[in-house]
């Protein structure tokens, strides 16, 4: 910047460096963004009227009116009548602060509940190391399989002194939990195989296998492959042998979420520049050797976003479990409702699980744009 | 989308005929004196080809043994209970009762067939009309998170990033419960004592149905036809002339003048049947049960948040320098969008679009759990009456495996299509 | 102000009615101050050519001039039209002012062909077969009358801009803007495009172009405008600025810009 002094006398005035008011400021900033146009401003009278009236409605019923607790009689039933009287005027959230074990937790023991507590944190935790960039290594699969073991292990007890509890009083947010990721845990294998699969050209009846099956389950809807896991899978077995429901689910979730997740990986190897494998060949490497150190490790990195994205797309789908009767968490909010103090305040139970629905699908989306953002920023680099 | 990989699964020897044909083309002479050598087969792990053939006849194998053994066990635990297979039942008599038909149906002596088809078509009905206010609402909000209004920008993006977050399942049954909670037929909401929202559903007048308004409707169609062609004798004269006639007062004319007055040269019948309140509920008019209401809105606003941000990203993926320099040469802003943006942001939203489509007619089959009678509802009921388990979801799965199969056909075509006309 | 100009003040080498005239225009980015008291007339004929490093306020003062970007202060007239917030005479301007980008900017979803006759036969309401026939003399003129079925994405950088020359002017616009229309091409494709933009000097096209080519400036500018940090710093016969520079900052461009070739 040398010239800088050598070209003072060609500096405007101080005065005009200085935008004149009404470009830059609140001011601007209003006018810009709120009342552009006439009809930027029609917009925006019109919609900050109606948001206006909307939130203070809702912050009238949902704080000001709302009722956090309610009396309970002496035989333990929650006196509703003042909830009743207040349909309407103020939020109920007196099902929520009662009913919130049984709607988390399901009929797990009520002493043992510590147990699906800490699994949750667990999945949490699960999450939250699988999204730092720097365990993405292949270390990543023992961090789950650990966890994995130990969410087993912490909810069905019968060693370290811990109380057996059988799956049936499982319940609540576990459930949802473990059916998304050992949903995901177990389809992702299969799901690379049969992306392999349909990208061989050497094995075109295995192609066709791999097709058909992503093609068949992903042109019918979630609820008939659950139906079939729990209708047709006790008919596949040999008499006598009984699955539990849980697990036929999970298997239906794994299937389903398999051939998902194998048109991403399927979209991570398309991606990868045709010159890797080339590269890997001139090398002499073997196809798995290839496949292993070369191409999987780089596709599943491009993956990873979308990857995201379908995973929280199978983490509310868990929900449809709803139908064939098992107790996830949605399921265990329609059960605290049907308590019948409570069964007019559905959409507190609502509100409440949406909630927790929407914190954890919105951390993971928040996430996988933000990576996507990193990882295009790397790229283009 | 689904057919194109089948195809090229088995399409092996297609692609050689495509490879033999263009080399036909390019010199005849030369197919015959550059067949490509036949390599024969070595019995030998070493060998490729025989490895390839060796892998199939493994993995095709296990599968095949896999099926074999559930057949198996199928067929053991089927006569354990004494179920006969086979699609007999469809004949018999349902005895379901169905609250929304397309078709005349009575459970006294329709068939589970003529259930199933009802089914079929409620499925169809939900689907299509969702599609429809899916993409209008989806695009508009959209547009609207594009917005260089930011209060308007940020309310769409709010409503993207909500509704996206919570399971349909969620939403089905919380607008559910919301409409059971609405007044009961006495305090129902009305609009002007011709429509009415009540616990019992929308009720809406319903016109008494004259021949009159068949003609009219007729009449309505030949205007949209007559439209069409105005339309493209509007392009034609634009070619020879440059001036393209005004086409809208000619549309107004065709699709409204043009029915209306077919409609009072026929006596004008005009009789609305309106609901009325009899008793506990109301007689008369149209209706909107609170399970297909329920349904709809659930389906159309979650679908519509997945829209919007297909939109947002097929409008924001067009360059900023496509609008400028339409801009520059002088088009006004709707030439710029109708010319050179809309046909560029198409190509990169209907793929996306397409599977939003195939999601929505999925997810329709939530309406299970609410007990809107679709497809899934009727053949679990009809599965649980019969026994008939594996037909039961058979039926199920091939009637999405169709619907998801045609659909995708049709956007494959359309893609192809306008990537022709405009490549 | 602070600018330096030689041969009669503002107005141009060659007289004549004025075609474009800027009048002390400011722009700001949020607070920042890009474009400060720039005043330039440009005569009917005249070619001049803007020059000078990167985020001088080159490119935003010639985008002003079509309103791709609009000023905050000061007063813009092109050929006797002043842009304001008034659509229509944004239109009028638009039509008599062409401009070619840095990135092309083609639309790939049409044809070389329907790339040039978009414009005509939508905002000059031409007959189709009268906007191809304009279409496809300039395609001769810019020398690919052969590619007019193809489309951009088949041509090569250098084709693709004499495309957008071509496209620009089947408009038959009065003024041509050139906003680097060679600094995103290859070295072997850049003489073509020059080549192209010679041919309309002769013609007599009023130009403004910013560029770095000082060999093209050399040959065909009657005026050199030199802008650094948003103003208007030297201007002149390219032949007497770049070899009396006046100002430091102009001596420490051109070193380096003799440096990079």
């Amino acid at each position: 910047m040398s010239q800088a002094t050598a070209t003072a006398e060609h500096m405007p005035a101080e005065s005009q460096a200085r935008p004149p008011a009404g470009i830059v400021g609140p001011w601007a900033w209003l006018r810009t963004n709120l009342f552009g146009s006439w009809w930027s401003t029609a917009v925006t009278l019109v919609l900050g009227y109606i948001i206006i009236r909307v939130v203070f409605s809702l912050f009238e019923w949902g704080v000001v009116h709302a009722i956090w607790s309610v009396p309970y009689g002496p035989t333990g039933t929650p006196d509703t009548a003042v909830c009743q009287n207040a349909i309407g005027i103020g939020a109920c959230w007196a099902v929520l602060t009662d009913k919130y074990r049984l709607i988390l937790f399901g009929r797990y023991p009520y002493d043992e509940q510590w147990r699906p507590a800490i699994v949750v944190l667990l999945f949490i935790g699960l999450f939250t190391v699988s999204g730092v960039r720097r365990f993405w290594r292949k270390e990543l699969a023992l961090i789950w399989a650990v966890t994995l073991t130990a969410v087993g292990v912490l909810m069905w007890g019968g060693v370290f002194g811990l109380p057996l509890v059988a799956e049936d009083s499982w319940g609540g947010l576990p459930i949802t939990l473990i059916l998304a990721t050992f949903g995901l845990a177990f389809a992702f294998p299969l799901a690379v195989l049969v992306a392999l699969g349909r990208r061989s050209t050497r094995l075109p009846a295995v192609k066709l296998l791999c097709v058909l099956y992503v093609e068949i389950i992903r042109g019918v809807p979630l609820i008939s492959v659950l139906f079939m896991a729990s209708v047709m899978f006790p008919l596949f077995m040999p008499a006598g042998v009984n699955i539990d429901k849980l697990l036929r689910a999970q298997i239906a979730f794994i299937l389903f979420a398999g051939a998902y997740l194998a048109e991403v990986v399927r979209g991570g190897l398309q991606a990868l520049p045709q010159g890797q494998g080339e590269a890997a060949d001139a090398l002499g490497l073997s196809y798995w050797k290839k496949t292993w150190l070369i191409i999987l490790p780089q596709a599943l990195r491009l993956v990873i976003p979308p990857l995201v994205n379908t995973f929280i797309g199978f983490f509310k789908d868990t929900s449809l479990v709803l139908i064939i009767g098992l107790f996830d968490l949605l399921t265990m909010g329609k059960v605290a409702l049907s308590d019948p103090p409570w069964q007019s305040f559905s959409t507190e139970v609502y509100i409440g699980l949406a909630a927790v629905y929407i914190a954890f699908c919105f951390a993971m989306s928040k996430y996988s744009r933000g990576l996507e953002r990193d990882l295009n920023r790397s790229r283009a680099r | 989308m689904h057919v194109a990989p089948i195809l090229r699964a088995i399409g092996i020897k297609n692609r050689e005929t495509c490879r033999t044909m263009s080399e036909a083309t390019a010199d005849p002479r030369l197919v015959a004196a550059r067949a490509a050598p036949k390599r024969r087969m070595r019995l030998s792990w070493s060998d490729p080809v025989f490895r390839s053939v060796v892998w199939q006849i493994v993995i095709v194998g296990v599968v095949i043994a896999i099926g074999w053994y559930f057949v198996r066990n199928t067929t053991a635990n089927l006569a354990a209970r004494h179920i006969a297979t086979g699609f007999g039942f469809i004949d018999r008599v349902a005895g379901i009762p169905i609250g929304e038909s397309l078709l005349p149906y009575d459970p006294a002596v329709s068939t589970y067939g003529r259930a199933l088809l009802i089914g079929v078509l409620n499925t169809l009905q939900v689907a299509v009309i969702g599609v429809v206010l899916a993409t209008i609402l989806g695009t508009l909000i959209g547009i609207g998170r594009l917005s260089k209004n930011w209060l308007l920008s940020r309310l769409a993006a709010f409503y993207v990033e909500t509704l996206r977050d919570i399971p349909l399942l969620l939403q089905l049954l919380f607008w559910y419960t919301m409409l059971q909670g609405l007044p009961p037929p006495r305090q129902a909401w009305h609009l002007g004592n011709v429509a009415f929202l009540t616990n019992r559903g929308m009720r809406l007048p319903e016109l008494d149905w004259q021949p009159a308004h068949t003609w009219a409707l007729l009449a309505f169609i030949v205007g949209l036809a007559g439209t069409l062609i105005w339309n493209r004798r509007a392009g034609k004269r634009q070619e020879a002339t440059g001036v393209r006639p005004t086409v809208w007062p000619v549309a107004v004319a065709l699709l409204i003048a043009l029915p209306v007055i077919v409609w009072a040269v026929l006596g004008a019948p005009f009789q609305v049947e309106l609901p009325v309140l009899r008793g506990f509920n109301f007689q008369g008019g149209g209706t909107l049960s609170p399970e297909y209401f329920a349904l709809m809105l659930g389906l159309v606003i979650y679908t519509a948040s997945y829209i919007a941000e297909i939109v947002r990203s097929g409008i924001q993926a067009i360059p900023q320098g496509q609008w400028e320099a339409a801009g520059a040469l002088g088009l006004n802003a709707g030439q710029v969008l109708r010319q050179v943006v809309l046909p560029q942001a198409m190509r990169v939203i209907i793929p996306p679009m397409t599977s939003q489509y195939l999601n929505l007619t999925k997810n329709s089959s939530l309406a299970v759990a609410i007990g809107f009678q679709d497809i899934v509802s009727i053949a679990n009921t009809a599965l649980n009456q019969t026994g008939q388990a594996i037909e039961g979801i058979a039926i199920i799965m091939a009637v999405y495996l169709t619907i998801s199969l045609s659909i995708s056909t049709f956007m494959n075509w359309y893609n192809a299509h306008i990537a022709l006309v405009e490549r | 102000m602070s600018q330096t100009t030689r041969n009669g003040g503002e107005a141009g080498v060659i007289s004549g009615p004025p075609a474009i005239v800027l009048d002390k225009v400011n722009k700001w980015y949020g607070t920042m101050h890009v474009l400060r008291d720039v005043s330039l007339t440009v005569t009917e004929k005249e070619r001049v050519v803007v020059c000078g490093p990167s985020g001088s306020g080159k490119s935003t003062m010639i985008r002003c001039i079509n309103r791709l970007e609009t000023h905050q202060e000061g007063r813009i007239v092109v050929d006797g039209t002043e842009l304001t917030d008034d659509l229509r005479a944004l239109d009028t301007i638009r039509r008599e002012v062409g401009m070619v980008f840095q990135s092309f900017n083609l639309f790939p979803h049409l044809t070389i062909l329907e790339n040039c006759t978009l414009a005509p036969i939508w905002v000059r309401k031409m007959p189709k077969a009268e906007a191809e026939e304009v279409a496809m003399s300039y395609l001769r003129r810019v020398k690919i009358p052969e590619q007019a079925k193809k489309y951009p994405g088949q041509l090569s950088g250098g084709q693709q801009q004499r495309v957008a020359i071509a496209r620009a002017l089947c408009m038959k616009p009065k003024i041509m803007l050139f906003d680097e229309p060679t600094s995103a091409l290859d070295p072997e494709m850049i003489k073509e495009v020059l080549d192209t933009m010679i041919g309309l000097a002769d013609d007599g096209m009023t130009m403004v172009c910013v560029t770095h080519e000082m060999g093209f400036a050399r040959q065909v500018a009657h005026r050199v405008v030199f802008m650094d940090r948003g103003e208007i710093v030297e201007s002149g016969p390219p032949g007497e600025l770049f070899e009396n520079p006046r100002t430091d900052r102009l001596k420490l461009f051109l070193s380096q810009i003799l440096r990079g070739h």
